[in-house]
């Protein structure tokens, strides 16, 4: 195998395991929040590659892509209102049920509103063809769009949680949710704003990648297990740990096709993050002393 | 009356009343739904051991329908692979059996949200397997599944002069599964399992080995739906990939969960009936969605089961 063909499966590994991050980063916002695990994370992205190519249809592709993440951001919130705002204390097996039911709702609700095949947003510059040559490898310049749409999340994710007000309450929420309320840090609105960005996230993640990968009704459940693998991987609340699980994911997933047929792909990343649970379910980058973890 | 003679007069009725099927429908000349009755009995089995897991124990497994395909397939490759007849669904109930022993011994160390998702996984990766795997048939799935034959002239197939015999032969396994796992329940093991969905901890506590009653009861209920997979394949007398969906995992938490969760008795009615009506095509294009909104509407408004919120509502108990 030569360096440029190495490369060319360490760029699109690093294309896709970037969105499982931006899925893992999802799970993780709203899981700070609200202690729930949302397994309908992997629909937002499939919604927002949906709207986004039905609204290109009539509008240009900045347009139709803005209103699409703010539609879904939208439908994120309506879930969290209308599903779960109202529960007491509910239990977690419950919380699972409910968001697996969601999820099924949601891609059904697609199924019927679009249809079983499989559509593709157009390439944000350029076609199919076009390619970019870098360092001997060709890439489609859209992986760049990729790469450079989830940099932009995580960076700005980053700054919100470190730097604004809002940011800082969200943690504060996730470190000791009783005393954040104590200190005057209005929890329900909160566990909404979470909602939104987790679906506003997800589905900007959906619209960048459907050139690529295309978008169909039911993409959502691999994405989402993919997604989790890599929240666990970088340890359950950790941005930079969700990113760096993404990528390894990512690479690991893309390397493995020259190995096995491209039917067990998914198998590949499923039995690493099986692998990684068991032995190590803090995370492979989890802070040393975090007390987050499934055992 | 005794206590125990009370308890079995639910099961006496269950057992007229599935006796009682056939001939009425026979007599209505709609015996064409005996068919799908026989295949809700095998589904039901599923449910009834996802009840015992799920319900009783409290751990919850997406995976299902991944132990359903393992017995399906296994016992489908086998006879169809020129093996001996016989050995097909008892490989199929030992093939699935095994694996959820050697899952079960890592995964259910994980609780909650892990646990699901791990099983997810699981069931996910079953079903791309059998995708990507040729001997399986891909998506074609595995068909001209022989018969199997019981003993003296019984055999699992569905030709048409065999539907009411397969008919009773379902529902009998049903009605020896269901006494099986009520047994079990009021055992020392079943009182162990109850504790273990109370409080763990407590559980190993009071001197309940935790982890050994979780795999037991793991494997039990890989078990039920291995048979089940197995049965239904020389039932069909073929397999597809659809089987191992993870939309049919869900469905089978959706039925316990809309039984009752540790209700065996709501389990067997709601699968008798949900899982007939879906065969029969009742929920056309909305088939998933109802199961969707099953589980979404009874965990929200309902999370004891249907028949508790009925019990509640309309008799005031």
């Amino acid at each position: 195998m030569g360096a440029a063909q190495i490369l060319q499966y360490l760029l699109s590994g690093v294309t896709t395991g970037s969105i499982y991050a931006i899925v893992g980063i999802g799970f993780t916002i709203i899981y700070n929040a609200t202690g729930i695990i949302n397994f309908a994370q992997g629909e937002f992205l499939m919604l927002g590659g949906m709207i986004a190519i039905s609204l290109h249809g009539f509008l240009p592709l900045p347009q139709a892509i803005a209103l699409a993440v703010v539609a879904t951001g939208l439908c994120g919130v309506g879930v969290q209102l209308v599903f779960l705002s109202w529960l007491r204390r509910p239990d977690i097996l419950r919380m699972i049920i409910i968001t697996i039911g969601l999820s099924i709702l949601i891609r059904e609700a697609a199924l019927h509103v679009w249809d079983e095949k499989v559509h593709a947003l157009v390439y944000w510059t350029g076609d199919e063809t076009s390619s970019l040559a870098v360092l001997g490898a060709r890439i489609s310049p859209q992986l760049l769009w990729v790469l450079g749409a989830c940099a932009l999340m995580v960076a700005s994710l980053t700054l919100f949680f470190r730097y604004t007000l809002t940011g800082k309450a969200m943690r504060a929420c996730a470190s000791n949710a009783t005393a954040a309320r104590l200190c005057g840090i209005r929890l329900p609105w909160l566990v909404t704003l979470s909602f939104f960005l987790a679906a506003a996230m997800g589905a900007l993640a959906g619209c960048v990648v459907s050139p690529m990968t295309q978008t169909q009704y039911d993409m959502g459940t691999s994405l989402a297990v993919k997604g989790f693998t890599c929240a666990v991987l970088g340890g359950l609340g950790s941005v930079g740990g969700a990113v760096a699980a993404g990528i390894l994911v990512g690479v690991l997933e893309s390397a493995s096709i020259s190995v096995l047929p491209l039917a067990f792909k998914d198998v590949v990343a499923l039995t690493i993050m099986l692998a990684i649970l068991l032995v190590r379910p803090q995370g492979l980058f989890a802070a040393i002393g975090r007390k987050t973890g499934p055992l | 009356m005794s206590r125990s003679a009370a308890r079995n007069i639910p099961l006496l009725a269950f057992a007229a009343l599935g006796a009682c099927v056939p001939v009425a429908l026979s007599a209505l000349k709609a015996d064409f739904y005996l068919t799908q009755l026989t295949m809700s009995a095998w589904y039901t089995m599923v449910a009834l051991g996802l009840c015992l897991l799920m319900g009783y124990a409290g751990q919850v497994s997406m995976g299902h329908a991944g132990f359903f395909s393992i017995g399906g397939y296994t016992a489908a490759v086998i006879a169809t692979a020129g093996m001996p007849s016989w050995l097909s669904v008892p490989a199929g109930v030992a093939a699935a059996a095994l694996i959820a022993f050697l899952v079960g011994i890592p995964v259910l160390r994980l609780k909650g949200h892990y646990l699901a998702m791990a099983t997810l996984a699981f069931g996910f990766i079953v079903s791309r397997i059998i995708l990507g795997t040729p001997l399986l048939g891909q998506a074609d799935g595995i068909s001209d599944i022989p018969a199997y034959h019981l003993v003296a002239g019984l055999a699992i197939s569905g030709r048409r002069a065999l539907r009411v015999q397969n008919f009773y032969l379902a529902w009998a396994v049903v009605f020896v599964g269901l006494v099986a796992a009520m047994n079990l329940v009021r055992s020392r093991s079943g009182r162990a399992l109850r504790a273990i969905r109370g409080d763990e901890d407590a559980a190993a506590a009071s001197g309940i080995d935790v982890a050994r009653h979780k795999l037991a009861v793991f494997v039990l209920s890989a078990v039920y739906a291995g048979l089940a997979g197995a049965c239904i394949a020389h039932f069909n007398g073929g397999i597809g990939p659809g089987e191992a969906g993870i939309m049919k995992s869900v469905r089978y938490v959706a039925l316990v969960a809309a039984g009752g969760m540790a209700n065996l008795w709501g389990t067997l009615g709601v699968s008798a009936v949900l899982t007939f009506l879906s065969l029969r095509g009742a929920f056309g294009l909305y088939d998933d969605a109802v199961f969707g909104a099953l589980l979404v509407g009874i965990m929200l408004f309902a999370p004891s089961g249907v028949f508790t919120l009925i019990r509640k509502r309309v008799l005031g108990r």
